[in-house]
């Protein structure tokens, strides 16, 4: 008996399998969103919730009322702006450390023994075991001013007085790159193990240097590599927030906390909510250019 | 506003026991800020009780509010500081008290109950817990060096010229992270009423803290109880029970740093924490049983001995260790009162100035 043309609308098993991952997105990235959306529309009020309802439903009208004044007000103070660029900034020269020294460390591991791999990449992993808020609180104990580093320095006599590490911009990098470095690592290695050594024989066969042979054949090829990894480190690091408040100083200006700020502080949910919503439009541009990388990478397309 | 990182951990603790609350009649959930009840008193209540209390704390009343006003705490019984209740009263939050269940209201300060009249009117949704003020805690020894004897450590002259600033700058200041507590000094000393919603006045008080910012060490809500009690700071404005915590800490570690606390003459900043019941709370009637175990005299000058902070119960009064009852920097004597001012419920708008001036002072932006 052939399938009815009902059947092929009633929910099938793999439509179950492929409605997951949607059901999942929507509950867990559309929903939170249009809602953030909507208190950005809204306008800030002494009421639980702190914001207005932006829609009414009376004498069968429904009326919208939309406030674009959030979004209006954030051009007006010069400090958003440059809470962005700060925050752009920070992820920009992370995201260039952590590909800077993560590429020769899942270059090593991709070309050490099979045997050796596992426990190098597990290495890798272990420290992101403990959560993340106890592993910034040890880089404060480190980076501190009668911490363990200045301490060493002292102590070998190669300062007199200590450092000024915690509370700069410097411990917000050291605190970044360290936490995220293994999302750089892992992807670069998935890449860098695929490759075919057979082609680097071949090109020095034909008289390569080995310094050649690594320019021309495996960076280009380990393309893929460095755009998923560099994606994975600068999409959190815009938003990131707990690093550069435990770690920064005042001169530390990115949007977390003044989002925070405008959240806690001002009790503006409203405004809050506009801040967040520029911030995705700001992302969604490297987000787009990862998911293109992605599809490419599944065609087999280099 | 007190460190942030605390308050992470608090959450997540706080999360995690949430997360298991029930609606169970023998159990109370309460919210209150860090190291701010005596190590017996909830063991003392439960024994006497039956009532298990569940106890959550916090560091920042902006993370009370933020639970509060999303509706469905979980809380029973929280201790938001006076400005914010006001506003917190407002949004309906809280419910009111029945006093008919607190045979203990008696024993409450009545100068203390009409002065929250303006947070509280008619005093119906809170009972205050501890209160104090914003003053000045200094290390005697190094600020007499760098100042000399006749330092101002009474006068907001010690941190507001910046002439002083520039030699204490050596040794290290700093003052709390809090525009809406810290800024109203600001105004004060320059003259004009600290609760001045005045855009040119705010203005001046900015300008007044361009111009020692640069000596400033840090804007820290806690830090500085044990960067003054080891010597790593010489100045701190901070609350009054902070900087007496960090003077109990020098003495216990003997490192020789003597820490002082002075209401500046001028006048200070006080706080109130507050206890009130969300409206939504489900165990009121142990909430009820609970405030009004607070308000028993031993228990609340119990409280006051190991928190440092003096409290809102005049019957407590004649309880508390004498070395804290009659230091003039936990309970102030009546003319220093009469100087003390408290902070206002802001409107959204001056609230938002202050914010931002702060970020300037802090950040130069």
């Amino acid at each position: 008996m052939k399938p009815s043309k009902l059947a092929r609308y009633l929910p099938s098993g793999r439509h179950a399998v492929i409605g997951i991952p949607f059901l999942w997105l929507f509950m867990f990235f559309l929903l939170p969103f249009v809602i953030v959306l909507k208190i950005s529309f809204a306008e800030a009020d002494v009421a639980i919730p702190p914001y207005t309802e932006i829609y009414e439903w009376a004498d069968n009208k429904l009326t919208l009322l939309l406030n674009f004044g959030n979004y209006i007000f954030l051009t007006e103070d010069a400090l958003y702006l440059s809470a962005y660029l700060g925050s752009l900034k920070v992820a920009l020269f992370s995201t260039l450390l952590c590909l800077l020294i993560g590429y020769p460390m899942a270059y090593a591991i991709a070309r050490a023994p099979k045997s050796q791999q596992t426990v190098l990449l597990l290495l890798i992993m272990m420290p992101t075991w403990t959560a993340i808020l106890i592993r910034v609180y040890a880089w404060m104990g480190i980076l501190g001013n009668n911490g363990l580093l200045n301490s060493l320095l002292m102590g070998i006599g190669l300062i007199d007085t200590p450092l000024q590490i915690l509370n700069t911009n410097i411990a917000v990098y050291i605190g970044v790159v360290y936490s995220y470095l293994p999302f750089m690592i892992l992807p670069l290695y998935a890449n860098l193990v695929k490759h075919d050594l057979s082609l680097l024989e071949a090109a020095s066969d034909l008289g390569s240097s080995n310094f050649n042979n690594f320019w021309k054949i495996t960076v280009p090829l380990s393309k893929n590599g460095i755009i998923a990894g560099s994606m994975l480190v600068f999409i959190p690091v815009v938003g990131e927030f707990v690093i550069p408040e435990l770690l920064g100083g005042p001169e530390t200006l990115m949007i977390g906390k003044v989002l925070w700020q405008e959240f806690f502080n001002n009790r503006d949910w409203p405004v809050a909510s506009a801040l967040a919503v520029v911030m995705l439009a700001i992302l969604i541009v490297p987000i787009i250019l990862f998911n293109r990388n992605q599809a490419k990478e599944l065609e087999g397309r280099p | 506003m007190k460190t942030f990182g605390k308050t992470l951990l608090a959450l997540s603790l706080t999360a995690a026991v949430a997360g298991a609350a029930q609606a169970d009649s023998k159990v109370l959930h309460v919210y209150n800020w860090s190291d701010y009840i005596a190590e017996d008193t909830l063991a003392n209540f439960e024994k006497e009780t039956g009532i298990k209390v569940v106890y959550d704390v916090f560091d920042s009343n902006e993370v009370l509010e933020a639970k509060l006003l999303a509706g469905s705490s979980g809380y029973d019984v929280v201790v938001p500081s006076n400005p914010f209740l006001a506003k917190q009263i407002k949004a309906g939050v809280f419910q009111k008290l029945d006093k008919s269940k607190l045979p203990n209201w008696s024993n409450l300060d009545k100068d203390l109950l009409k002065a929250l009249e303006p947070s509280d009117p008619g005093n119906q949704y809170s009972i205050p817990y501890m209160w104090g003020t914003i003053g000045i805690g200094y290390n005697v020894e190094k600020v007499k060096a760098v100042l000399g004897e006749d330092a101002p450590v009474d006068s907001w002259d010690l941190v507001f010229k910046p002439e002083n600033m520039e030699k204490l700058k050596s040794c290290g200041v700093s003052f709390l992270d809090s525009p809406t507590e810290i800024l109203p000094a600001a105004l004060h000393y320059l003259g004009y009423a600290p609760d001045s919603s005045d855009k040119g006045e705010l203005q001046k008080a900015e300008e007044l803290f361009m111009k020692i910012r640069p000596s400033v060490a840090y804007f820290h809500s806690s830090k500085y109880i044990s960067d003054l009690a080891n010597g790593n700071i010489c100045v701190a404005i901070g609350y009054s029970g902070d900087i007496y915590q960090s003077k109990a800490r020098a003495e216990e570690a003997k490192n020789g740093v003597e820490v002082g606390y002075n209401i500046p003459k001028e006048g200070a900043g006080s706080f109130f924490d507050m206890l009130a019941v969300p409206a939504d709370a489900k165990n009121v009637e142990a909430a009820h049983v609970f405030l009004n175990y607070l308000m028993e005299p031993a228990v609340m000058a119990n409280i006051t001995n190991y928190v440092q902070f003096p409290n809102g119960n005049a019957a407590a009064t004649p309880l508390v260790d004498e070395a804290l009852r009659t230091d003039p920097g936990v309970y102030p004597t009546p003319e220093v009162l009469k100087k003390i001012y408290t902070f206002p419920d802001l409107a959204p708008a001056v609230q938002r100035t202050m914010t931002r001036s702060w970020t300037k002072i802090k950040s130069g932006r």
